[in-house]
């Protein structure tokens, strides 16, 4: 998180993690298509001729708070393979939460399961606590075929410690819920480690309750 | 525009702090130009510093006019003064000059802050029929005729089109902007990831070199163990070895005939353990390239002969054939006497061991050559050539090597067939030693095997230069 009293505002880092191909830059994509524009910025994103990330993508969302305080929420994604690991842990540098991205096809089981391995060894060579920054999990591509049943991600819920989320982001599905989830489990966080409200007079429930309005799909657009 | 020294992620979370960084003069002057071509519209960007990036006008008649004035100069400067340092919030700015003219002032953002602004003007709006008061009223000089004539000469937009106009430019220089900070955040990562996976490299390689100099250590120490134990046992062996040959001289008086028979058995086994002894130091000193060799002119003949009537006996019992071949005009070797024995004499040994009875076992000697490091492949004139050399070579009809075994028989305590260990007796170090001691004379050892057929060993041992 970094504070600029000058220009009164908060800028808090959120990072996209998770195997190749799981969906981390169709999350941003689908959250730029719904989103509103007075929130969302640009899109920006680096990728090779074949649509693979090759360094990140980044997308800046912007809100108000009731104490006068610009939020700004930057979302990043790291590139997902295992080439790019360096890359990755630099992405990953300063980051206030993250969302991991997991192929819900059987198939991916083991490339989820090294992903967040890697996701916690790069956390703690970059000095961040991994038992400490908020992660959630989300679970894309509800769609495939020979993915984990519903019944089986519950039973995952239960256990785990991270919220799970469920999306098919290609058509937009569940990437507002867990962009919201996400930055609910920051934000938390952020007001433990820095009292937020009490230095700057953000209240976690009106933040979040001006980040769902913000978050609010765009009219006329639906999740596909 | 590379910040070598900016740590990758502050370039990340950082914004584009200054226009000019993302932004070239050459690119937004460009822009402007083609602005001014088009519309006819002057077009000045400022930065958020207030450096001009571009300045894109044609002077105005009705303003070069004004400037002849001493008042009308003043008042000019003082409005173009006041344009530049306007600053708006969110909003395009409209401010009028006391000429009926305007200046359209547009802030430039990125990812919601202010980066610089530009200014169009000044035009007159489409509607304005004639010139304010103002105009006239600024000096008490002016023309007011001449003034109207460059005044109806003005550029004249409609405001709403002004307003599209300006829209355009500013989504223009705004994607300019984003461009800019794409290229320059993707720069900036690509020498960062370089740097992050240089720092990774040469950790594992500092961790590599580490534990390789480990390894090397913990081998030296192996080495130096084998010498010295072996050489603290063979010395009560000496002793041993010693008594029973008084013993059996009846040093300690008449013997039993079963005496005598249990004394040679000590005796025989003793000596054999001195042997294996014997080879464990030279493998030590060999390895911890300690042995010290002499080096002069050796006969092949003689050496070939010595080793024969050395290995005769055992040949005769096992009743193998022994046959000595040494080629005409074979050179002296350039060696160690002691050693050279020892590798012919390990080889024979070996050869005698292996072939069954009614076998051959041949020991020849030819002329060779060597070759030196490097002499074939790329750049081999430049390496040397071959040097003179002697072949040895150890042939016999016994059970042969299996292919597969040939890369490994050089290496110490490497017994092809385990089960034979016992029959055959050795502790696998022969070779070994042999290969040692053949590298350490600067010579070459190969071998070649057929199963059931036989074995020919060749060492290849560098002539001695006075009679090559």
């Amino acid at each position: 998180m970094q504070v600029d009293f000058a220009a009164k505002e908060l800028t808090v880092k959120l990072v996209y993690y998770g195997p190749a191909l799981s969906g981390k830059t169709t999350n941003l994509r689908a959250i730029h298509w719904l989103g509103t524009s007075n929130a969302c910025g640009d899109l920006m994103t680096l990728e090779t001729q074949n649509d693979r990330t090759l360094f990140f993508d980044m997308l800046p969302i912007t809100v108000s708070s009731q104490s006068g305080l610009k939020i700004r929420l930057k979302l990043f994604t790291v590139p997902g393979q295992v080439m790019h690991n360096a890359t990755r842990r630099l992405v990953l540098q300063g980051t206030d939460g993250v969302a991991f991205i997991a192929d819900s096809q059987r198939s991916e089981a083991d490339a989820n399961r090294e992903s967040f391995l890697s996701l916690k060894q790069n956390l703690a060579e970059n000095g961040i606590d991994p038992e400490r920054v908020p992660i959630v999990i989300q679970f894309n591509k509800r769609d495939m075929n020979d993915v984990r049943t519903d019944e089986e991600l519950e039973a995952i819920a239960r256990r785990s410690r991270e919220p799970i989320y469920k999306a098919v982001a290609t058509r937009g599905y569940g990437v507002m819920q867990t962009l919201r989830g996400l930055i609910r489990e920051t934000w938390n966080q952020l007001e433990e480690e820095h009292q937020l409200e009490k230095n700057f007079g953000i209240s976690p429930v009106r933040f979040m309750n001006e980040i769902e309005s913000k978050l609010k799909h765009r009219p006329g657009r639906r999740e596909r | 525009m590379m910040q070598d020294d900016t740590n990758a992620a502050d370039i990340l979370m950082g914004d584009v702090v200054r226009l000019e960084d993302v932004l070239s003069r050459e690119s937004v002057t460009s822009v402007s130009k083609s602005f001014f071509a088009l519309f006819g519209l002057p077009v000045r960007v400022i930065s958020h510093e207030g450096d001009l990036l571009a300045d894109i006008h044609r002077d105005r008649p009705l303003c070069n006019y004004l400037n002849t004035l001493s008042a009308g100069e003043h008042a000019c400067a003082n409005t173009v003064e006041v344009v530049r340092d306007l600053e708006p919030d969110g909003h395009s700015v409209v401010h009028p000059c006391f000429t009926g003219a305007v200046y359209r002032v547009v802030p430039l953002e990125y990812q919601g802050r202010p980066i610089g602004r530009f200014i169009v003007g000044p035009y007159v709006p489409a509607d304005t029929q004639a010139p304010p008061p103002s105009l006239t009223a600024v000096d008490p000089a002016i023309d007011a005729p001449i003034a109207r004539k460059h005044f109806d000469r003005m550029p004249r937009v409609r405001e709403d089109i002004a307003e599209e106009l300006s829209a355009h430019l500013k989504k223009v220089l705004e994607l300019l902007v984003f461009s800019g900070h794409r290229a320059q955040l993707a720069s900036t990562m690509q020498v960062a990831s370089v740097r992050e996976n240089y720092r990774e490299l040469a950790e594992k390689n500092e961790a590599l070199k580490t534990s390789y100099e480990e390894l090397k250590k913990v081998d030296q120490l192996k080495s130096t163990f084998l010498a010295t134990v072996s050489h603290e046992l063979r010395t009560p062996l000496t002793s041993i070895i010693g008594y029973t040959e008084m013993l059996e001289g009846g040093a300690a008086g008449p013997l039993s005939d079963d005496q005598v028979e249990f004394l040679e058995t000590i005796r025989g086994k003793a000596d054999q353990l001195l042997g294996l002894i014997s080879s464990l130091l030279d493998l030590g000193r060999l390895e911890a390239k300690n042995l010290e060799l002499q080096r002069e002119a050796v006969d092949p003949h003689a050496l070939l002969a010595d080793v024969g009537s050395t290995v005769v006996p055992n040949a005769n019992r096992r009743n193998v054939a022994l046959d000595i071949d040494l080629a005409e005009r074979t050179p002296k070797i350039s060696g160690d006497p002691v050693r050279l024995r020892q590798i012919l004499l390990n080889l024979a040994d070996n050869a005698l061991k292996f072939t069954h009875e009614g076998g051959r076992v041949v020991l020849s000697a030819e002329p060779g050559e060597l070759e030196a490091a490097g002499s074939s492949g790329l750049g081999a004139a430049l390496f040397g050539g071959s040097r003179p050399a002697v072949v040895l070579r150890v042939r016999d009809t016994g059970i042969g090597i299996p292919e597969e075994k040939l890369p490994r028989i050089f290496d110490a305590f490497y017994q092809i067939d385990a089960g034979t260990t016992r029959a055959t007796g050795g502790a696998g170090l022969g070779l070994a030693i042999v290969k040692q001691l053949v590298d350490a004379h600067g010579g070459t050892i190969g071998v070649t095997s057929t199963a059931g057929k036989g074995t020919i060993f060749t060492v290849t041992l560098p002539a001695d230069d006075d009679n090559a």
